[in-house]
């Protein structure tokens, strides 16, 4: 008797605490469906952590690979920490420092969220872990900008500080409920799953650290040469499923906007890598592989702001639109000299300065009838471009002007640049004391 | 005409090989060899120290008319020593006499071929 007294009392309270738990969060009840998706596209953005390493890491010399590859693993160990901490606090916080950045003490390592589930029917956690993939990707995206040539330590740094100071405040803007572009205009600046918030950012910021930086030794003389694409087929395939997760996810449910902006995507990637190839062969006589890769990417960045908003044929004209300025970006970047190595900013900022802006011309009529009901009678397509142009420059001017001091602090303590020794020994000697490849021939 | 056989660290291949451009010798064909020498390296995996049992290693030939050996070892030996100074490791440089050279393009053979 006495084992199933003691089992039924705790039953009881089991019953009790959990109704209080559901009561306490709103009587939210979870969605399986959408928390199964949300899960899933979790997962699918992590994995588009790896697949950058692989494209990036493909794209430089054998002696830089694993130094290379580690700029996107090390983010997954630094930026996943910092999340927790105070990441989501500082970006999905209520509004603090007259809406700078967001602060919610519930959040603080995230122990008040335990039992919490959101209105969508998802976990609390879940978005969070959702969103911090996003703060994870961000910061490695810009390592392409100054691959194969920077101190270990003062990229671990950099990320840190980049993360907390550029990509939780803009995060906040853009995503919170009450952040001020997501307020700006009767439906807000349109920034589906991060055109302004990862791309824009990143691409900025990487093109601002090129120019503190300067170049690779040798460039743009001496021929630098990929050392394996192979492996940056591979992470560009990897890096357009894990956007699935990135796009799709972004809706928070798993429903009809869930399949708009999947189909989005879909059309989208096609249309850039497409584009880009046929480009190519006219003016250079060759479809490349790298080039479709890098077509993937350029309609994939494009279409990320604008999948919840466009129709698939919205879409394939915004990836070729991107495809074309960016490949048009990377001849400018040769003429003019600059080393963003692996075209960060050719792919990341200008895909996603096309995407924010050219989407105002592709929305749904039936997102434009809901903008117009909410502004009182009047806003065109102009309207809503002047506000993704608001939006965008803001985010261009904050991360340049932000990523500017955080290098220059750093590079006080610790020096950005590897030095000469370092850069011509390689990444992976110089800072991880391995090697990427036995034998392959050095190139 | 020699041809002349380097074998270097691998870390100074970029040094070496800017030499050789700067003293104007741009036609070498190089290779990643392993082997034994002297010399312990370290590396390091899961927080192990190890010694390899074969070092790796950058091979550099170059067939140079005669003119050019002494020219084409000064720019080796100034670029190929750790730090300037040298230390165990550097690696060891072969001149071998070079019986004939042909362009494979032209036919050319002897020293206008090189």
């Amino acid at each position: 008797m006495k084992p199933i007294l003691k089992r039924s009392i705790l039953i009881t309270i089991f019953l009790f605490v959990g109704i209080r738990g559901a009561f306490a969060s709103g009587e939210a009840m979870i969605d399986s469906g959408a928390t199964a998706w949300m899960l899933t596209s979790t997962a699918l953005v992590l994995l588009m952590i790896p697949g950058l390493a692989m494209f990036y890491g493909g794209l430089v010399r054998s002696k830089n690979v694993l130094g290379t590859i580690m700029h996107s693993f090390v983010a997954m160990g630094i930026i996943s920490i910092l999340w927790v901490a105070v990441g989501y606090s500082m970006s999905f916080g209520n509004n603090i420092l007259g809406g700078v950045v967001g602060w919610n003490n519930d959040y603080f390592f995230l122990r008040g969220i335990d039992t919490n589930i959101l209105e969508a029917g998802v976990p609390e956690y879940v978005f969070s872990m959702f969103q911090g993939k996003f703060a994870i990707i961000t910061p490695a995206l810009i390592a392409g900008a100054f691959a194969e040539r920077v101190s270990f330590r003062a990229y671990c740094l950099f990320i840190a500080l980049w993360s907390l100071l550029v990509y939780n405040p803009l995060c906040h803007w853009v995503w919170a409920a009450d952040g001020f572009l997501y307020n700006l205009g009767p439906k807000g600046a349109i920034d589906f799953a991060g055109g302004t918030v990862v791309h824009i950012s990143a691409g900025i910021s990487g093109l601002v650290a090129v120019f503190f930086l300067g170049s690779r030794r040798g460039y743009p003389y001496q021929v630098i040469r990929p050392n394996n694409l192979v492996i940056t087929m591979l992470g560009a395939g990897l890096l357009w499923v894990g956007w699935f997760g990135f796009n799709a996810g972004s809706s928070i449910s798993s429903g009809l906007s869930t399949a708009q902006a999947l189909t989005a995507t879909q059309a989208a990637a096609a249309a850039g890598a497409l584009s880009w190839i046929i480009i190519e062969s006219f003016h250079q006589g060759k479809a490349t592989a790298l080039g479709f890769a890098s077509g993937i990417l350029a309609g994939l960045v494009a279409v990320t702001p604008a999948a919840g908003v466009v129709q698939p044929y919205g879409a394939m004209i915004l990836g070729m639109i991107a495809s074309v300025l960016c490949y048009v970006a990377i001849q400018v970047k040769n003429r003019l000299g600059y080393d963003d190595s692996l075209d960060a900013f050719g792919i990341h900022g200008v895909g996603g300065i096309v995407g924010a802006l050219f989407l105002s011309f592709f929305i749904r009529p039936s997102w434009m009838a809901d903008a117009v009901a909410s502004s009182g009678g009047k806003w065109s397509i102009w309207n809503q471009l002047g506000v993704q142009f608001l939006a965008v420059g803001i985010a261009i001017v904050f991360a340049a002007v932000m990523t500017f001091l955080i290098v220059t602090v750093i590079n006080r303590f610790v020096k950005f640049k590897a030095s000469e020794s370092d850069e011509m020994a390689g990444l992976d000697r110089s800072y991880h004391g391995e090697r990427g490849y036995g034998m392959l021939n050095p190139s | 005409m020699k041809l002349i056989t380097a074998i270097i660290r691998e870390v100074q291949l970029d040094r070496v090989h800017e030499a050789l451009i700067a003293a104007e010798i741009t036609r070498i064909t190089v290779s990643r060899v392993s082997g034994h020498g002297q010399q312990r390296i370290e590396e390091m995996y899961r927080g192990q120290r190890i010694v390899p049992d074969l070092i790796p290693k950058i091979k550099i030939e170059i067939a140079v008319n005669d003119a050019f050996v002494d020219i084409t070892v000064d720019a080796i030996l100034k670029s190929a020593r750790t730090n300037g100074f040298g230390s165990v490791g550097d690696g060891k440089i072969f001149i071998t006499p070079l019986e004939e050279c042909i362009r494979i393009r032209t036919g050319e053979r002897g020293g206008k071929a090189i």
